[in-house]
């Protein structure tokens, strides 16, 4: 009963059905290769990777194919052995059309990884550690895709007292971390030895929801022996995964707004991408491929899948046995993850998983939009704090200015508790996007009218992106 | 699969809850049967009919305001039976066919429909007919009088536009004790005699239809508040802020001012608390706000009963918590996480 009441936790938030007995349970399996994989070239947040390989070019299973283009970007490697079919706009999940790398695959080609860095991790120093992990085009596997060596370089006037490792998977439907913590244990913990040797933090704490106890039980048994490793659970809760809500759980440290977590000495990383780190790093391999949980009505198959980047939702559809009347594809979680608008989209670093969910999972078709009846749920939901109610109807005046000026706009990370609340189903998140989308048009708007000759302008990072809830 | 895979691009979350609108109005709705129930147990044909007229006056109203769909979210409903818990039992039909009507038709639809409405539509029809028709809004008759079901109390027949036929003589003959036609506030505001606290809870004295019963208020209250279909911290705080003030006043005196047990459980303050102060639209939204919403509206009340013109302070005490509403959400804005206290 005590244990409830010093449960670690953030305050607000919503506890939506989770949906993960389906697959929770079941052991990662491998998805063999398609015939084509699409691998796009900016699968992560930063700069799109540039290509190195041409057309015709053969390619083998691990080899880089695309480098990186500057600090905030990662190199894309071949994920299956094969020639190079063309180079050129697919459909991904990220937008409509962006350049991929069309691999067609050969028909012996084994899993076997046959290009290798020549690492050795154990005489690394900090910089040849984040440096690696950039070569390896690791970015963070929950889901944000956030080029990982950035998040681990850690500089010498702003340094880092703690790694938080986020284990707690608050999407529903979602159980792939949950199974890289049971399956890969020691990958993990050798991961986060490798991420505490890379910031200089002196402590890790690996926070786990309370709805996973093989997870915490098992790695609180291996971590024993670890004495700056922790392993710590927290409330079932979404959005308890969102970097900013773990660090407050955890810690009791808030980032400040705007900020990101090292403002406050911090430093956040998945465990998928931490495994995957402890998984790659020995055997200087690069990241091909990536645990991905495909489930939803009419997947006969549900489970946890291993799947080459790259591969066509299409195809991981026809390996799962789907034969269902779905209507909404989302690669990733309910909550957060984007609806792709066709079967060829690629499988990417950043997809966690592929949701099949059809009209009675989603119904909202039978949900007709009411007005605001000022029921003040979104305002007890919001993790933010914010005032998703007022917000709302600012967005519906078209007052954008003032969201963002009086009622902290950009401190929303979408994380989607206000839409999932709303008993009028008005489509809060959905209108905040716009009202930022509408800023950030304006500012562009004023930087190009106060220096018109600059040239080129340098995309920015989105760093909104990079709280996204694993 | 099939190639012709119907796909629809949806923006996230790809969820919800399942409680909407419906649902909440549809639970408010039976949360607020019992209570009218107990009011036609008590006052027989008479309150059925008022019922009937003042529910179907503002569905009739909203109909012809509003499009036909609006109806079905429930809200129209709610604000006839709240209207109709706020009348006393043998108000003319025609006068409850009134109240509904300015209810739903400057309560709520010249404000725009639901959710646009700044005040309480049921009280904004009660407040209206309490303007109107004085002596009709104020004239009580004694609960399970024989003959309740086959008889009606005079007055409920009254033709339009007709004044009410006096029913002091007729409540005189029905009544099984003497009966004064006065509430329990009544009587303490003029005669400094409170009425029994058990009386008061079980709902066996004189009132308007829905206000007698404490218990039965509380109970279908909390049934509300555990489905979480209202906010209770805002009922916990109008009964808090009622509570202090009056304890305040009765310490000072005594002998003139009842105290707070007595003032919780009589009149409409319980169904003002759990039923109408706590309408979605017309309270804050800021967790801050809601309690100094339901304090305000407690302490009003209390400060209307002792020291007003008239015995009864719960609606106008709504009406204005209503009112500061945007004022009071103004400035309880929470603190963003990671905002720096400044």
């Amino acid at each position: 009963m005590l244990r409830l009441f010093r449960r670690k936790t953030f305050s607000h938030g919503i506890h939506p059905p989770d949906h993960k007995a389906e697959t929770a349970a079941l052991p990662i399996r491998r998805l063999p290769f398609p015939e084509q994989l699409v691998v796009p070239l900016n699968q992560h947040i930063g700069r799109p990777a540039v290509p190195l390989v041409h057309k015709g070019q053969e390619v083998v299973r691990g080899e880089p194919i695309a480098r990186a283009d500057g600090f905030l970007s990662v190199p894309v490697h071949a994920p299956a052995t094969g020639r190079v079919r063309d180079i050129r706009p697919m459909p991904t999940a990220r937008d409509r059309l962006t350049p991929c790398i069309l691999i067609d695959v050969y028909e012996a080609a084994t899993q076997e990884v046959l290009w290798h860095y020549p690492w050795q991790p154990e005489e690394m120093d900090r910089q040849a550690l984040v440096q690696a992990v950039q070569e390896m085009g690791l970015v963070g596997l929950g889901g944000a895709a956030f080029p990982s060596h950035v998040k681990l370089s850690v500089p010498e006037e702003k340094p880092a007292h703690t790694l938080v490792v986020n284990g707690c998977e608050c999407e529903p439907y979602l159980s792939c971390d949950h199974r890289v913590m049971v399956e890969q244990p020691r990958d993990l913990l050798r991961g986060v030895r490798y991420a505490l040797r890379a910031t200089g933090a002196k402590r890790a704490i690996i926070g786990i929801e309370d709805n996973k106890p093989d997870a915490i039980a098992l790695l609180q048994e291996l971590a024993a022996k670890e004495p700056d490793i922790e392993v710590e659970a927290v409330e079932t809760k979404y959005p308890q995964g969102s970097e900013k809500m773990l660090i407050r759980s955890l810690l009791g440290l808030e980032v400040p707004t705007g900020g990101i977590p090292l403002d406050i000495g911090v430093v956040v990383n998945n465990v998928g991408t931490l495994a995957m780190l402890g998984a790659l790093l020995p055997k200087g391999e690069a990241l091909t491929e990536r645990v991905v949980t495909v489930t939803g009505p009419g997947v006969r198959r549900p489970g946890n899948y291993r799947v080459p980047l790259g591969t066509p939702i299409g195809f991981v559809l026809k390996e799962v046995g789907y034969e269902g009347e779905a209507c909404d594809f989302v690669l990733g979680g309910p909550m957060m993850g984007p609806s792709v608008s066709d079967l060829r989209t690629p499988v990417t670093k950043g997809s966690s998983g592929l949701l099949v969910l059809d009209e009675p999972a989603v119904h909202q078709e039978s949900r007709p939009v009411w007005p605001c009846i000022q029921c003040g749920r979104c305002v007890n939901a919001c993790p933010m704090h914010l005032n998703p109610a007022m917000l709302g109807q600012l967005a519906a005046a078209g007052e954008y200015d003032r969201m963002a000026e009086k009622y902290h706009l950009a401190d929303c990370f979408e994380c989607g508790s206000c839409s999932w609340i709303c008993p009028s189903n008005i489509p809060l998140v959905q209108q905040f996007r716009v009202a930022k989308q509408w800023l950030r048009d304006q500012a562009e708007r004023k930087r190009r009218e106060a220096q018109p000759a600059t040239a080129d302008p340098q995309p920015a990072g989105e760093p909104g992106k990079e709280a996204r809830a694993a | 699969m099939s190639d012709k895979a119907r796909i629809e691009l949806r923006p996230t979350p790809h969820i919800h809850a399942p409680q909407d609108v419906v649902t909440i109005m549809r639970n408010v709705v039976l949360a607020c049967l019992p209570l009218a129930g107990w009011a036609v147990w008590q006052y027989g044909l008479s309150a059925l009919l008022l019922g009937i007229t003042v529910v179907a006056s503002c569905l009739l109203t909203e109909r012809l305001f509003g499009r036909a769909e609006t109806l079905r979210d429930g809200s129209a409903v709610i604000t006839g039976l709240l209207l109709f818990l706020t009348l006393p039992p043998g108000f003319p039909l025609w006068m409850g066919a009134v109240a509904g009507i300015t209810a739903i038709g400057l309560g709520k639809m010249l404000f725009g429909g639901l959710g646009m409405n700044v005040f309480n539509p049921a009280l904004v029809g009660r407040a209206f007919v309490q303007a109107a028709f004085p002596v009709a809004i104020t004239t009580w008759t004694p609960a399970f009088f024989e003959g309740r079901f086959t008889s009606f109390i005079p007055s409920t027949l009254a033709l339009p536009f007709t004044i009410p036929p006096e029913t002091a003589q007729w409540a005189g003959s029905v009544a099984v004790d003497a009966f004064t036609g006065a509430t329990p506030l009544a009587l303490a505001k003029f005669e400094q005699s409170l009425a029994p606290a058990r009386d008061l809870f079980l709902g066996t004295t004189a009132g308007s239809a829905g206000e007698s019963s404490a218990l039965l208020v509380l109970a279908c209250g909390l049934y509300l508040a555990v489905r979480k279909m209202l906010d209770w911290r805002i009922p916990v705080s109008v009964l808090a802020g009622a509570a202090v003030t009056a304890t305040l006043f009765h310490l000072l005196d005594p002998a003139r001012h009842p105290d707070a047990g007595f003032m919780l459980f009589s009149g409409g303050l319980m169904l003002g608390a759990w039923f109408m102060a706590t309408d979605m639209v017309g309270s804050p939204v800021t967790p801050k706000g809601v309690v100094i919403y339901g304090l305000l509206i407690g302490a009003v009340t209390v400060v209307i009963r002792l020291f007003g013109g008239l015995t009864e302070g719960v609606m106008y005490a709504i009406l204005l918590g209503n009112a500061a509403t945007p004022l009071i959400d103004q400035f309880t804005q929470p603190r963003v996480f990671g905002e720096r206290r400044s």
